[in-house]
């Protein structure tokens, strides 16, 4: 039997925080609107990283919980987003977000 | 009868109405009548209470009928009321008198006007506000008329709107009696808070004039110089007189009734009114009555050469006014009534008769296109004659009596002195010039009528004759109620007024009379009894009048060239005459073109550039901004993104370096 050796959650918070940057840049400079979408998939995970790490560190149900509901939002939300992004491309022929641009002064 | 004294106005006013919102659908026949008949009763009812009136003894007649209350705050109230004593129930009748004869002279005169019925409905608007004025029995009753007759007059010297000339003179003579009603505002306010502080606030004449001895006299003074102001826009004295001329545009009727007789007295009517608090203040007095003779000396010599005949009766009644104003200036207020009751008959009637002259001629005003009148409109003439006679002060007519009163009070009365009996006696004998000279060159003289009026001058038809011929008959008769005492008379309106107007003034050896007895006791005459007195000042001041009369005789019929050669000679002064002392002008430069510098002013720098600036400044600067604010909304949804986020770091940077430092 190997014990499988104890990862200090410090290390998990680190992850996640390097998740979220990674989102963070991605959702900031890519163009392609489906990539800004899946960073900010990305930014959601590293969240429920950090949360489900909490929850085990602190002993409570509460952050699995939370995790659970930002992961039904994300479904709910990439269900409503692609669909808007397929109506975009289809009157503007376009997905890119410098070009979606009809609400500016 | 007495508790019917709110009819006398009211008829008025029910013509006023029914003229005013059916007489266009009416016949003129019966616009007309209704005009005259509200007249003719309003006239018949004063007559009664008058004559009620006078079957009381002296010291019972005054009577106060309250109609309602009018305005009750606190513990201020004002009634709307009238007041019967001897001098409202004598200006009701002689306004209510001469204002129906008026009225059916207008029948006549205005006949083929198409603004017939809106002429009368004025002119019975103006009757009720000047009847309101009279029988006012507190001060804001009375300005409601004052403020009421002077609209009127504003509507009715603006009656021919279409010309240009007649609507701006309407216009003057409407602002130029705003500042004196300003005057008028500020000595009834001056007056009711002066009384308020000794815990009387009422402006009931009886109250008032009752508690007026509780006033200091610098207050008194004040209240009483403030009315005149008032009384100097609308009875046209210096320096508000300018307009009185200007007024001739409207209507002949009107500028006999509202411009001669009625509405001008308004002013002495309402110092007489005052007499209590005139008779406080002497300084108030004494400006009061050389106002009063500056004018009537100056204006009858702006009569001088004035070609116009109306502009010759405007300038006159100016001046006789000026004496009206002579009279309660030394304290002889029923002299001055007496020759404002006069002057109503004889100056309306010399109104009257220059419509009548105008009416013959086809509307000419000019006198030097007239001339040698007298056989072809007799009736004209004799009436426009005796009115002449009458206000030149001959013998046995109304004015000798009214004005030889005035003069001999401003000698004799101890508020007078005599250089205002000279200048007034040298006035009286300019009046009977300038009248003779009008008089001569309208009726006698070679005729100087253009050609195509000439041949129809016609008399003009009954309706406007019969009461020249009334008014003619007033003016001889209507001196005879003031026959002096000196003159075995009773002077019986001296009398009648004299509860109001306090009793006579003894005629005593005082001032002016020491002085001329000292000047001419070196003459070996002593100090003179002083109904001798004054039987001398009366020779003197016929004696002058008839200078005057002279001296248009020889200038206008002995040797009608003399006139142009004077004029020749002074050229200078006769321009100055002629131009009526460029006052016009004079005010023209001093006060509307500062007056319209200041609105201009205030309209290009406060209106254009202050409010305008601030609000469309406001305006561009909001604009200014959120046009710089824009163009943060790039609408990139990464930049958005960006700035939450960087919003977010701030925040949780915030809250780290708190962390680490704290």
């Amino acid at each position: 039997m190997w014990v499988v050796p104890s990862i200090p959650p410090a290390l998990f918070l680190m992850l996640s925080g390097i998740l979220f940057t990674i989102g963070v840049i991605g959702a900031l400079t890519r163009r392609n609107a489906i990539i800004v979408f899946m960073s900010i998939e990305l930014m959601l995970n590293a969240v429920n990283l950090s949360f489900v790490t909490l929850s085990r560190f602190l002993q409570s149900m509460d952050g699995i919980l939370f995790a659970f509901f930002v992961m039904a939002v994300a479904a709910a939300e990439a269900a409503v987003g692609l669909a808007i992004f397929v109506m975009i491309y289809r009157s503007r022929e376009t997905i890119n977000v410098d070009e979606i641009n009809l609400l500016k002064w | 009868m007495f508790d019917y004294v709110w009819l006398i106005p009211v008829f008025p006013a029910i013509g006023f109405v029914i003229n005013g919102l059916f007489g266009r659908r009416y016949s003129k026949k019966i616009v007309g009548w209704v005009a005259c008949s509200a007249l003719g009763l309003s006239f018949l009812t004063s007559i009664l209470i008058f004559l009620e009136l006078i079957g009381r003894p002296p010291s019972e007649r005054l009577f106060e009928k309250v109609i309602f209350d009018w305005v009750i705050s606190g513990s201020f109230q004002t009634v709307i009321g009238y007041q019967i004593d001897p001098l409202s129930i004598l200006m009701a009748v002689v306004v209510s008198g001469v204002s129906f004869f008026i009225h059916i002279y207008s029948v006549g005169y205005m006949h083929d006007d198409p603004g017939y019925p809106r002429y009368f409905t004025y002119l019975n608007l103006f009757v009720f506000m000047m009847l309101t004025l009279v029988l006012a029995n507190n001060f804001l009753l009375m300005f409601v008329g004052w403020e009421g007759v002077g609209l009127c007059s504003y509507l009715l010297i603006g009656f021919w709107f279409e010309k240009d000339s007649a609507s701006n003179a309407g216009k003057k003579a409407f602002v130029v009696n705003r500042v004196g009603d300003f005057g008028f505002i500020l000595g009834m306010f001056l007056l009711f808070t002066s009384l308020g502080e000794h815990g009387i606030w009422t402006l009931d004449f009886t109250e008032v004039f009752a508690n007026a001895n509780k006033l200091d006299t610098a207050t008194v003074t004040a209240v009483t110089i403030l009315l005149f102001i008032g009384a100097t826009g609308k009875s046209a004295q210096i320096p508000l007189y300018v307009w009185l001329p200007d007024a001739m545009e409207g209507p002949t009727p009107v500028s006999s009734l509202i411009h001669a007789a009625t509405m001008v007295t308004a002013g002495v009517y309402m110092i007489a009114r005052c007499n209590v608090l005139y008779s406080m203040a002497p300084i108030a007095l004494a400006i009061v009555a050389i106002v009063g003779v500056a004018t009537a000396i100056y204006t009858a010599s702006i009569g001088f050469c004035q070609n116009d005949i109306k502009k010759v009766l405007a300038y006159s009644t100016i001046s006789q006014l000026g004496y009206m104003f002579l009279g309660v200036g030394v304290g002889a207020y029923s002299a001055g009534i007496f020759h404002l009751m006069t002057h109503a008959f004889f100056k309306g009637l010399l109104f009257l008769a220059a419509g009548s002259v105008m009416h013959a001629l086809s509307g000419e005003l000019d006198m030097r296109k007239m001339g040698a009148l007298r056989k072809k409109i007799p009736i004209t003439f004799w009436t426009f004659f005796i009115a002449t006679l009458a206000i030149a002060g001959v013998p046995g007519l109304s004015g000798f009596f009214s004005k030889d009163e005035i003069l001999w009070q401003a000698f004799s009365s101890s508020h007078g002195h005599f250089l205002l009996w000279l200048v007034a006696a040298v006035a009286a004998g300019m009046t009977a010039f300038y009248m003779f000279r009008a008089l001569f060159m309208t009726f006698f003289g070679e005729s100087r009528v253009d050609h195509q009026v000439a041949h129809h001058i016609h008399e003009s038809p009954r309706i406007m004759t019969v009461p020249l011929i009334i008014l003619a008959v007033l003016s001889i008769i209507g001196g005879w109620v003031g026959i002096p005492h000196v003159l075995g008379g009773a002077n019986h309106i001296h009398e009648f007024l004299a509860p109001v107007l306090g009793g006579a003034e003894p005629a005593k050896a005082h001032a002016g009379i020491t002085l001329i007895s000292q000047a001419w006791a070196s003459g070996g005459e002593a100090g003179g009894h002083s109904a001798a007195w004054e039987l001398l000042m009366m020779v003197a001041s016929v004696i002058i009048a008839l200078i005057g009369i002279g001296i248009a005789y020889l200038f206008y019929i002995k040797s009608p060239a003399l006139p142009k050669l004077l004029a020749e000679k002074w050229k200078g002064l006769y321009q100055l005459v002629l131009n009526k002392y460029y006052i016009d002008e004079l005010y023209e430069v001093l006060f509307i073109n500062s007056l319209k510098g200041l609105g201009v002013g205030l309209w290009r720098g406060f209106d254009d550039f202050f409010i305008d600036g601030t609000v469309n400044g406001l305006a561009y600067l909001i604009g200014w901004i959120s046009g710089g604010l824009r163009k943060i909304q790039t609408g990139l949804v990464q930049s958005y993104a960006f700035s939450m986020i960087i919003g977010g770091v701030i925040i949780l940077g915030y809250y780290i370096v708190r962390a680490i430092f704290y």
